[in-house]
């Protein structure tokens, strides 16, 4: 087919972003769709991080305090992680397999397309509360559990329905990655011979596939559940509300991998390249992300300890988590030794990529420790829990995909960013999030548990710390802003190998790129 | 704190560190422990802190070392190798996972092992039952043995909250009725809820547990040393979540005893104050006091009640409507109804497993002739009674 005057055909204006179906304008979407979603569930929490900044009640009731917790889980999570992976992958997937564009533009362009009605369904409710119609949004906690999830007002409604277009989104987007994956690559380039951020992203969409259907199923339970007289999760019918928990941790445990998985595979490129040295260990690396996929969907219960289990099924979900820091430690042997004896440079996507591999090494080593069926006691819903998390998602799809989009930027823009303000960025950042989340362990050990608007006297100090830092950490995000826009208008041209060690197809088109990356397939080796 | 052996432990060196600061008397690490299971999982957790900050420094340090040797400002050449070449080489490569294999089932897994069985162990030698039922938002618990059974709620003021007063030294810690424990005496806990999900959390026992609506969940508790112990719940539900605490006093057996000995005539005091006809400023003062520890947080203690969530109270049909039939029956859906059974899917409990007769014959007599309703109706705690057991 020909392209010969593709870009006179374009639409103009708002048509051109809902009509597109090229990969570079989706991916450009997802991007910016995702950072206005982390500056939104970033301002909820700074609004929950202000009222925790001091004993008692200031600034708001704890009505509107659940709310903003949960639509900041919901939003940071479906909003922010997976769109910006998902603009990742659009924009360089084809780029990096020798592609003119994914498999499914069309398909593309409509997985894009339902996510901002989704956000806007799931934060309308928050909205309207506020203007005083209603009760306001989902206050479950993000993971919604029943009978809460069933007692609660309509919000929980607008997050079902807004749950089942994410769903659908993902899972469309995740069909389109696997097939542009298995059919699109370049001649010569076996699966075994694929960048490692096409692996990872398979993997995300392998198991988006698998668990995303089962979360649709378990909110459409809820929704019965709530209007049309089933009892799923009420006892009282002969339901039980702890299957709504395994439920919902058969998708929520394997979604915090399909968060880490495109990350894990866009870091070696990055490393490599600012080490100046090939990727160590890419086949153990191929194999430890199969070993993660497969083992993510089989450990979920380990969220659910202390909801009572028995013997057998503690000691499984125990010994089973454990195994996952196999396969976890060989990526982190891999990364190291990618380093090792290479020419570092520290340039930004440097920076946020060690950045990452380090606090994201605390946030699986506390992990490791959270796995201990009879310690778990003391750990869960404390705030040991939410500075481990945070401590693994912060890292992995914020520093992550700040690593990612920093390295890529000058490909995409076709201009060098400011430097020197993306590693004030990345220090700021840096500072910021321990800040944040290091006193929360303390806290939590201390006894203080999550999602509580107001708390005992004796935890005031590490709040206030917490809060402070959650400041600065917001702030990090401007400067990137400001980075950005400031790098798409202009700056010093980028060369087609943007950086000294880059490597891959990528950086064999010019920067910026053409409109459809590959007109000609590129022959590998 | 109290360790059982001599390993060096972060929380300690932590402690130190902190120790001369203003901040000499924060904690660090989990509270002491009182029970056998805290004081295993305090164990654990140091031995595992320990542990895993090691590890971390360990493979940090040689990043770090890498970072700063092998960098291009220095001139270091870069290498080209993509794995293990030797056999020296492999064995480097696998020795970090053997280790890691090593301390995630041995040393960590064995202890673990042994910590899920002791802690599923609360049948084998319970000398005592206390059941616990959370609802929105306080604990009840019960003692099957002894017949005793009361309801537990926060006892820190709203104005404390919203900052009107100055804080109390356990502020949203503190209850109006503690559950009381003998020391030394291995007790069985079975949880449960009327509502939704909660969780029942005392860091210095170490043990937190699920209370799930319409099952029964258990832990076992053996309270090494007297003293008032303190926590909260830790599963979101609902509203007051933060202001649900849980407050143990483990007292020796003898004051434990003296303690069921006085329940025990409150409760038989209670009984036959229910028989007799109570005056209705009886009622309107029991039922005032009854409102404002259970239903003001959600009706409002004005009972205007918030729009959209909780109704209000004030005018509202259901008053107006009869709490009996002529014949003394509940009228359906009517307002004694509500009270007794709940409303299903709602925040609203059923309150005939939580209050007595006399609470709520009172506290419907006072909605119904006070928050801005008059309809002069009395109930009487023996029609309440005559209720029970009888249909609903």
């Amino acid at each position: 087919m020909s392209h010969d005057t593709p870009h006179d055909a374009l639409p103009t204006g708002m048509k051109r972003w809902l009509y597109t179906t090229n990969h570079k304008d989706i991916g450009t979407m997802y991007l910016v769709f995702a950072l206005i979603m982390l500056l939104t569930g970033g301002a909820m929490i700074l609004a929950v991080r202000a009222e925790l900044f001091q004993p008692g009640l200031q600034l708001m009731q704890p009505d509107l305090f659940n709310q903003l917790i949960t639509l900041h889980g919901l939003v940071m999570v479906f909003g922010a992680a997976m769109p910006a992976a998902t603009g990742l992958a659009n924009w360089m997937l084809p780029m990096m397999l020798g592609a003119p564009d994914m498999a499914l533009p069309r398909l593309n362009n409509w997985s894009f397309w339902i996510l901002p009605p989704a956000a806007l369904l799931l934060v309308t409710p928050f909205i309207l509360g506020l203007a005083g119609v209603g009760t306001g949004a989902v206050d479950t906690g993000w993971t919604m559990y029943a009978p809460l999830s069933i007692q609660t007002g309509w919000g929980m409604d607008f997050a079902i329905f807004s749950v089942h277009m994410l769903g659908a989104s993902s899972i469309l987007a995740s069909i389109n990655v696997i097939v542009t994956i298995l059919n699109m690559r370049a001649p010569g380039m076996t699966l075994m011979k694929m960048p490692m951020f096409a692996w990872g992203f398979l993997m995300t969409a392998t198991l988006l596939i698998i668990i995303m259907p089962v979360l649709a199923g378990g909110v459409t339970m809820v929704l019965m559940d709530r209007h049309f007289g089933t009892h799923f999760f009420n006892a009282a019918g002969g339901g039980d509300p702890v299957l709504w928990e395994h439920i919902f941790w058969f998708m929520g445990h394997p979604e915090v991998y399909v968060l880490l998985l495109p990350i894990a595979g866009a870091i070696p490129h990055v490393l490599s390249a600012f080490a100046r040295k090939p990727i160590y260990g890419y086949k153990a690396q191929v194999y430890s992300l199969w070993a993660i996929t497969f083992l993510s969907v089989v450990v979920w219960a380990h969220h659910m300890f202390t909801s009572g289990m028995s013997v057998g099924g503690q000691l499984y979900f125990m010994y089973s988590t454990m195994l996952i820091s196999l396969p976890l430690a060989v990526l982190f042997f891999c990364w190291i030794a990618t380093l090792w004896r290479g020419a570092m440079s520290f340039e930004a996507p440097m920076l946020f990529a060690l950045g990452f591999v380090t606090l994201f090494g605390w946030g699986g080593l506390t992990g490791l420790v959270l796995a201990d069926a009879a310690a778990d006691a003391q750990y869960h819903n404390a705030y040991f829990l939410v500075a481990h998390f945070h401590y693994a998602l912060y890292p992995t799809t914020v520093m992550g995909v700040m690593a990612a989009v920093y390295f890529w930027l000058p490909k995409w823009t076709g201009h060098m960013y400011n430097e020197r303000l993306a590693k004030v960025h990345f220090w700021v950042a840096f500072v910021g999030m321990n800040l944040t989340f290091l006193p929360q362990f303390f806290v939590g050990l201390a006894g203080m548990p999550r999602r509580i608007p107001d708390y005992a006297l004796q935890f005031a100090e590490f709040n206030m710390l917490s809060s402070v830092g959650s400041l600065i950490l917001g702030v990090s995000h401007l400067i990137f802003i400001y980075v950005v826009i400031q790098c798409v208008r202009g700056g010093a041209k980028a060369e087609s190998r943007a950086w000294e060690g880059a490597n891959g197809l990528e950086w064999t088109l010019s920067s910026p790129p053409p409109y459809h990356s590959f007109d000609v397939q590129p022959v590998v080796r | 704190m109290k360790l059982r052996n001599g390993l060096p432990l972060l929380g300690g060196f932590l402690g130190a560190l902190a120790a001369g600061s203003t901040w000499a008397d924060y904690r660090w690490n989990f509270p002491d422990p009182a029970t056998p299971l805290a004081a295993d999982t305090l164990h654990v957790h140091n031995l595992f802190m320990l542990i895993i900050t090691v590890i971390f420094v360990a493979v940090f340090a040689i990043m770090a070392y890498s970072m700063f040797v092998h960098r291009k400002s220095r001139g270091h050449e870069p290498a080209t190798f993509t794995g293990p070449r030797s056999r020296v080489q492999w064995l480097w490569a696998l020795v970090p996972f053997a280790i890691l294999l090593f301390i995630d089932y041995i040393i960590f897994g064995i202890p673990a092992y042994h910590a899920v069985l002791t802690d599923a162990d609360s049948r084998n030698g319970a000398q005592m039952v206390v059941k616990v039922t959370g609802l929105q938002w306080k604990w009840q618990y019960e003692y099957p043995e002894e017949g005793i059974k009361f309801v537990s709620a926060m006892s820190t003021p709203r104005e404390q909250i919203n900052n009107q007063a100055p804080k109390g030294e356990n502020y949203l810690l503190e209850v109006d009725n503690p559950l009381v424990i003998p020391v030394g005496k291995k007790i069985r806990f079975i949880t449960t809820s009327t509502d939704v999900i909660h969780s029942w959390w005392v860091p210095a026992f170490g043990v937190k547990r699920d209370a799930v609506p319409g099952f029964l969940r258990e832990f076992w508790v053996r309270v090494d040393r007297p003293g008032v112990y303190r926590g909260q719940c830790a599963e979101l539900c609902g509203k007051d979540h933060a202001f649900m605490p849980v407050v143990v006093h483990a007292v020796p057996e003898a004051e434990y005893l003296q303690w069921v000995g006085a329940q025990k005539t409150a409760m038989t005091a209670q009984a036959d104050s229910a028989g007799r006809e109570w005056t209705q400023a009886e009622l309107m003062e029991k039922g005032k006091a009854v409102y404002e520890a259970n239903c003001a947080s959600c009706h409002q203690p004005g009972g205007e009640g918030i729009p959209g969530a909780f109704p209000a109270l004030a005018g509202n049909k259901m008053m107006k409507a009869p709490a009996l039939d002529p014949a003394g029956r509940l009228v359906r859906g009517g307002h004694l109804d509500r009270v007794m059974n709940g409303a299903p899917n709602t925040a609203m409990t059923a309150y005939k497993d939580v209050l007595n007769d006399a609470e709520i014959a009172a506290v419907v007599t006072y909605e119904r002739n006070a928050l801005g309703n008059k309809t002069g109706d009395l109930v009487q705690p023996a029609q309440v009674k005559a209720l029970r057991g009888s249909k609903t």
